[in-house]
């Protein structure tokens, strides 16, 4: 570098005034990375407290969901956002990841449900029809537990009943399904009182249990003594007293529903307690049928056939149900030598005992019912089968009196017992009918047929010949006919010229006929004359008295 | 060589520009903090041979921005609402992203410039810069003293970002339909800026010349 000259030359500098000792606060100046160190850290800690949870809950399909938009919200409240959506590992389903508000921390726990909210019409209700706007958005019910968890399984279809509604589970048995859904209304005495839950079938496939909800001022009516009944659809009955519709409610109708009630004879009992066990009959009548505890099992032998008889059709004595068919099937009779329809019948005994208020206590022993079967067997006693449905051909069995059957043996020894029978009521007269049928069959149609055929040619000639004879009168006879009438037509004109008032007839009459009044004038006065003067008769008339 | 002018006892006032002759010596450890002050002859301004305490206020301001450069990137920065959609918050990098796959990429570079690369870029100048007067480097001296210059001049432009974003939070406020406010990240990526420029006006260029004097010599 080139020497420059120095700037000091030339001019006298001033010299700095020194100034007092001053204090070093150089140091204070690391109060600013400190501050911003604390700054950083309090940014940092409100990041995290901020974060709340993010949890992953997968799903069978994303419809409707949208990562970042899509939001997760508790009684419609936002408590976070989707964040991502991807597929599960297996490509099943869909994972959706999404962070929560912190004040939702307390309400992901292990048996919290999520669900997607999206517009739903059900039977009876539609449902998130504010979504069709806004947009579906995943929606939780918190569940009781106190472990936390991160992972979820989403529910397919919304849960039917919250958490947070007070109210009562119960379980319920059924045969099928029918026409009961999940969500199909509970009823009390028309009143809706709950729902079903959920409904599945049994591990052993054999039925289906329904879990059905009670809401909490009605969970207390379901008592021990409480029969539920598949409320569903339209119950139509004939009865004595006419034609009877019954339904729980036109909702119930379309969508299925179940009723319980305290059937009205019976105690109510105890309170149930949540989950408690109910079978679900498949209708009212049933579920109020005194519950059957004891059966005795007969079999019944018929020599006609027994179609349209079915497992099921009720057993009755003289017309009050006892009991009913429990199998129907064929049996070898080594004694007749012939196949004969076999029919399994099962009688309640105690149905005719509550009826009978004297004798409550069922027969029990064996040899003594069948004693007392024997009894009744001698005064006549058979099993016959009657058609419940002519259109359909619905056999019944009935119980009655025959005394005029002739008499049967019960074999003791038989187990079921065996109860005799007696042919009638409709078959009966189904055989007559097939009898005269048979008959019919018989004629010889054939040559009925040809006899009626020449029968029909000789009537054909014969109506010619008619034909014919009335042509002859309508020519030859018709105008004879009309000239005796026309010369009877004068005859008549004559007769009522004769007739006529200025007839010359008539005026000789009444000439003559006032002659005859005048001569018969004069008669009275010669009778009155003679009576006057009898003697006239002999001495003649008098001169004066006849010039007076 | 060149005489340095603090060397020869002589002080320029940066006030009036007096140049003064200064009797103490120490005035020239500016490197090792402050020393003993002389006031300006003429107007009274303290003077300084450097600027006072330069390396441990650059070095404290850089360390501040270092830690808030972190949240500023970090946490959301703008805080926006729409009708119908749910309020979504942006960090600076989001925001860049947003605005590229939206077809705005000239606003996505200047704001990617202006806002992550030029506040990051005067971090490091400045903290190569003090690294090197520590350890006394002697190399490309001058090239330093350029980008030293870049850096103070270029960095006022680093509030782009701020600025924008100011400007959202006051021109959009139609409640229900749109809202924007401005994140946490906003007070902290403001805090850099005006962190790194504190730091680099703290910077005394001179010291580099010092240092690779005081090795050399």
């Amino acid at each position: 570098m080139a020497e420059r000259p120095d700037p000091t030359e030339g001019r006298e500098l001033p010299e700095a005034r020194p100034a007092a000792h001053r204090l070093r606060w150089g140091f204070l100046v690391w109060i600013v990375p400190i501050v911003a160190l604390a700054v950083g850290a309090w940014l940092a800690l409100e990041g995290l407290i901020n974060r709340g949870a993010t949890i992953s809950v997968t799903f069978k399909t994303a419809s409707g969901l949208e990562a970042g938009k899509t939001r997760v919200k508790y009684k419609d409240v936002d408590i976070g956002t989707v964040k991502s959506i991807g597929l599960s590992d297996d490509h099943r389903d869909v994972v959706v990841t999404a962070e929560l508000t912190p004040q939702a921390r307390g309400l992901i726990v292990e048996d919290t449900r999520f669900w997607v909210v999206r517009p739903r019409i059900t039977g009876g209700q539609a449902f998130g029809l504010g979504t069709l706007l806004s947009g579906a958005y995943i929606a939780l019910d918190p569940g009781k537990s106190k472990t936390s968890r991160r992972e979820f399984a989403g529910l397919e279809n919304p849960p039917v009943v919250l958490s947070d509604v007070p109210g009562r589970q119960f379980v319920l048995r059924a045969d099928d399904l029918g026409s009961i859904d999940i969500g199909s209304p509970v009823y009390y005495r028309h009143v809706r009182v709950g729902q079903v839950v959920s409904a599945e079938l049994n591990g052993d496939g054999k039925g289906v249990t329904f879990v059905a909800f009670v809401n909490a001022p009605y969970d207390r009516y379901v008592t021990s003594g409480t029969r539920f009944w598949n409320a569903s659809g339209v119950d139509f009955s004939f009865g004595a007293g006419g034609f009877k519709l019954e339904t729980e409610s036109l909702a119930s109708v379309v969508i299925g529903g179940v009723a319980f009630q305290v059937p009205p004879d019976s105690e109510p009992g105890q309170t149930a307690p949540p989950e408690a066990v109910f079978v679900l009959h498949k209708d009212r009548e049933t579920a109020f049928k005194q519950a059957v505890t004891i059966r005795d099992v007969y079999v019944l032998h018929f020599r006609q056939s027994v179609h349209g008889l079915v497992i099921g059709a009720p057993v009755d004595f003289r017309g009050v149900p006892v009991g009913e068919v429990a199998n129907v099937g064929l049996e070898w009779d080594p004694e007749h030598r012939e196949i004969r329809p076999t029919v399994e019948i099962n009688v309640y005994p105690q149905r005719i005992s509550s009826r009978f208020r004297k004798r409550s206590t069922p027969i029990e022993d064996d040899t003594v019912r069948a004693r007392t079967l024997q009894r009744l067997v001698d005064h006549g006693l058979r099993a016959q089968l009657k058609t419940g449905n002519l259109i359909t051909g619905q056999l019944y069995v009935t119980l009655d009196f025959f005394p005029n059957e002739p008499k049967a043996q019960i074999d003791l020894a038989k187990a079921p017992l065996e109860l005799p029978t007696a042919s009638g009521g409709f078959t009966e007269l189904q055989s007559s009918v097939e009898n005269i049928v048979r008959k019919i069959e018989k004629m010889p149609l054939d040559e009925i047929a040809v006899d009626l055929k020449s029968i029909v040619a000789q009537l054909d000639t014969t109506l010619r010949s008619v034909d014919a004879l009335v042509e002859r009168v309508d020519t030859e006879i018709a105008p004879e006919l009309r000239q005796t009438l026309e010369s009877a037509r004068g005859a008549l004109g004559q007769a009522q010229g004769a007739l006529s008032q200025d007839a010359p007839l008539q005026g000789d009459l009444r000439g003559t006929l006032r002659d005859v009044g005048r001569a018969a004038e004069a008669i009275r006065n010669l009778a009155d004359y003679l009576d006057r003067h009898p003697e006239s008769l002999l001495r003649g008339r008098r001169e004066e008295e006849s010039t007076r | 060589m060149t005489a340095m002018a603090a060397a020869r006892g002589l002080l320029s006032c940066r006030v009036c520009g007096e140049v003064n002759r200064a009797a103490v010596r120490g005035a020239s450890a500016g490197v090792h903090g402050a020393s003993a002050v002389v006031h300006c002859a003429r107007c009274g301004s303290p003077l300084h041979a450097r600027k006072p305490d330069s390396m441990r206020r650059t070095v404290a301001f850089l360390a501040a921005a270092y830690v808030l450069y972190l949240p500023a990137n970090l946490l959301p920065i703008l805080e926006t609402g729409e009708l119908g959609g749910p309020p979504r918050s942006d960090t600076i990098m989001s925001g860049v992203v947003t605005l590229w796959t939206g077809g705005w990429w000239p606003l996505a570079v200047v704001i990617l410039i202006a806002s992550i690369f030029i506040p990051f870029a005067k971090l490091g100048v400045l903290t190569w810069l003090v690294i090197s007067v520590r350890r006394g480097s002697a190399a490309r001296l001058r090239g330093r003293t350029r980008l030293y210059r870049l850096v103070d001049v270029i960095g006022k432009w680093s509030m782009v970002d701020i600025y924008v974003g100011a400007l959202l939070v006051g021109l959009v406020r139609f409640e229900p339909l749109a809202s924007v406010s401005p994140g946490p990240a906003a007070i902290a990526f403001g805090a850099v800026v005006v962190l790194t420029m504190l730091a680099s006006q703290s910077f005394d260029p001179r010291l580099l010349w010092d240092a690779a004097e005081a090795r050399r010599g």
